[in-house]
């Protein structure tokens, strides 16, 4: 067989530079993939609702963390908080674009076209953005229990979660890290930052429980997802570190009964996603 | 069907044929160079898939191609069809559309019409692949390159940035999170200058 290249002659090979896309194929399929990973094998209707949870409490937190792009309190932390968003729209993608596979949905059909009980976040995710302490406690647990998830979910028996999760725990790692030393430098601050780190603490530690729960849905997926109890102990000992060295205490009060994984959700999640689906829904199909 | 395959790092499906996951694409050279007194052209066009494939450069730091960052990963030629993988650095990268779009172009210069881009996320990123040439092309650009192996463990060791301009080891970061995911932002103590480091990741 003669080689088609070297065979081809110099005005072809000018022709093919004026069109280079001309014989180029890019089928929806690799399109849709971007970003999300091609070796995704379909996934079924319990691994899609996890990835649903997960996908959802990612697209979520990165959305409320886009409020503060232009309102941080420093040009740094507009800018840490951006990043951290966006490494957070990337494991949503990911996992969204996953789930959707099961009923062959896109990313942007979960993202834009689902109703509020159709979304599977939890509270914590929810939980406004309040004032800058506030978001640094959400980000301190929000980050300490995805860091423990993804480690443990690296190993699933499902390649796609694993892959998905062994890439986003080395990220969630610097989200965990930033989030420790906002709150050491926080409560060792001023009367004030301590003051509002501590309020902040006792807003969202409610929404905690919720997080490690186990549902009938865990059950069903042995092996593929991670037990959200078995993270608890975890999360308690980096928390129990962190608290110690800033000298904070962990709150008590009420649990919040929470819902978020059946699609009962708190006040907050119709106003964000009304915000965040607005475009799509107004002018279907627009691209830019 | 004969696929030929040139792959950086490790891959499960072609580990056999795995080259120094730190220089991908002197691996590519090395195949060329082996295949061209052979006239083994399947092994020929492979290679230059791959020399097309990786001439393309990051979009947000141009002295790098992306074999230099370990981004492209693997160059499959079956018949006239070729298989690009690249894997992100990042998970929410946005490098990555531009990065795809300019693969078809250089492929297509080259001669191959019919091109996939396909994107993997296993195994992860890490800047343990670059190569060498890249973290001294990163320097001289005014980047900090990376700086020691990616940290296994709990205990975070980070070893001294030095300086891009002036080469003091006097140097502190500012900000962790820089103008792009993979750099944070550090300042020098003596020349006073502000500079990105590329992060270890």
């Amino acid at each position: 067989m003669t080689d088609p290249v070297v065979e081809r002659g110099a005005a072809d090979a000018q022709a093919k530079r004026d069109d280079a896309h001309g014989e180029v194929t890019v089928d929806e399929v690799v399109l849709s993939a971007e970003l999300a990973g091609d070796d995704a094998a379909v996934a079924s209707p319990d691994v899609a609702e996890y990835a649903l949870w997960l996908g959802d409490d990612a697209l979520i937190l990165a959305q409320q963390l886009g409020g503060w792009i232009a309102n941080a309190p420093e040009l740094e932390e507009d800018v840490a908080l951006a990043n951290i968003a966006l490494d957070l729209l990337g494991h949503a993608r990911s996992l969204l674009r996953y789930a959707g596979t099961a009923d062959g949905r896109t990313e942007d059909d979960l993202a834009y076209w689902r109703d509020e009980p159709e979304f599977r976040c939890a509270w914590l995710f929810q939980q406004p953005n309040g004032d800058f302490a506030q978001t640094i406690a959400r980000q301190l647990i929000a980050a300490t229990y995805q860091f423990e998830l993804y480690r443990a979910l690296a190993d699933s028996r499902d390649a796609t979660l694993g892959a998905v999760a062994a890439k986003a725990v080395k990220e969630v790692d610097y989200h965990r890290d930033h989030a420790v030393q906002w709150t050491l430098r926080l409560a060792g601050g001023t009367d004030e930052s301590r003051r509002r780190m501590i309020r902040a603490l006792a807003e969202v530690w409610p929404y905690v429980d919720e997080l490690f729960r186990d549902e009938p849905l865990i059950d069903r997926l042995e092996g593929v997802a991670v037990r959200p109890s078995a993270l608890r102990p975890a999360f308690d000992e980096v928390i129990a570190a962190v608290f110690a060295e800033a000298e904070l205490e962990v709150p008590e009060g009420f649990v919040s009964s929470g819902g978020g994984r059946h699609g009962r959700h708190f006040s907050t999640l119709g106003y964000l996603l009304a915000e965040m689906q607005v475009l799509a829904r107004q002018h279907p199909g627009a691209t830019w | 069907m004969v696929t030929d395959i040139v792959t950086a790092g490790v891959h499960n499906s072609v580990s056999a044929h795995a080259p120094d996951a730190r220089a991908p694409h002197f691996r590519a050279r090395a195949d060329a160079e082996a295949t061209a007194g052979l006239n083994c052209e399947p092994d020929a066009r492979a290679a230059r898939a791959w020399e097309a494939a990786a001439s393309v450069c990051d979009p947000e730091i141009p002295v790098l191609t992306i074999a230099d960052l370990g981004v492209l990963r693997e160059v499959a030629v079956d018949g006239d069809r070729v298989t690009v993988t690249i894997t992100p650095t990042y998970s929410g990268c946005p490098a990555m559309d531009a990065i795809r779009d300019d693969i078809l172009l250089a492929l297509a210069d080259a001669g191959f019409g019919q091109v996939d881009v396909r994107l993997t996320l296993a195994p992860a990123w890490t800047t343990d692949w670059m190569t060498d040439a890249g973290k001294r092309k990163l320097a001289a650009y005014g980047i900090a390159p990376p700086t020691g192996r990616a940290a296994a463990g709990p205990v975070k060791l980070a070893l001294a940035v030095k300086c891009p301009r002036c080469g003091s080891l006097q140097t502190r970061e500012v900000t962790r999170f820089g103008s792009t995911s993979c750099k944070a932002l550090y300042e020098c103590g003596a020349c006073l200058e502000p500079f990105d480091h590329f992060k270890v990741h």
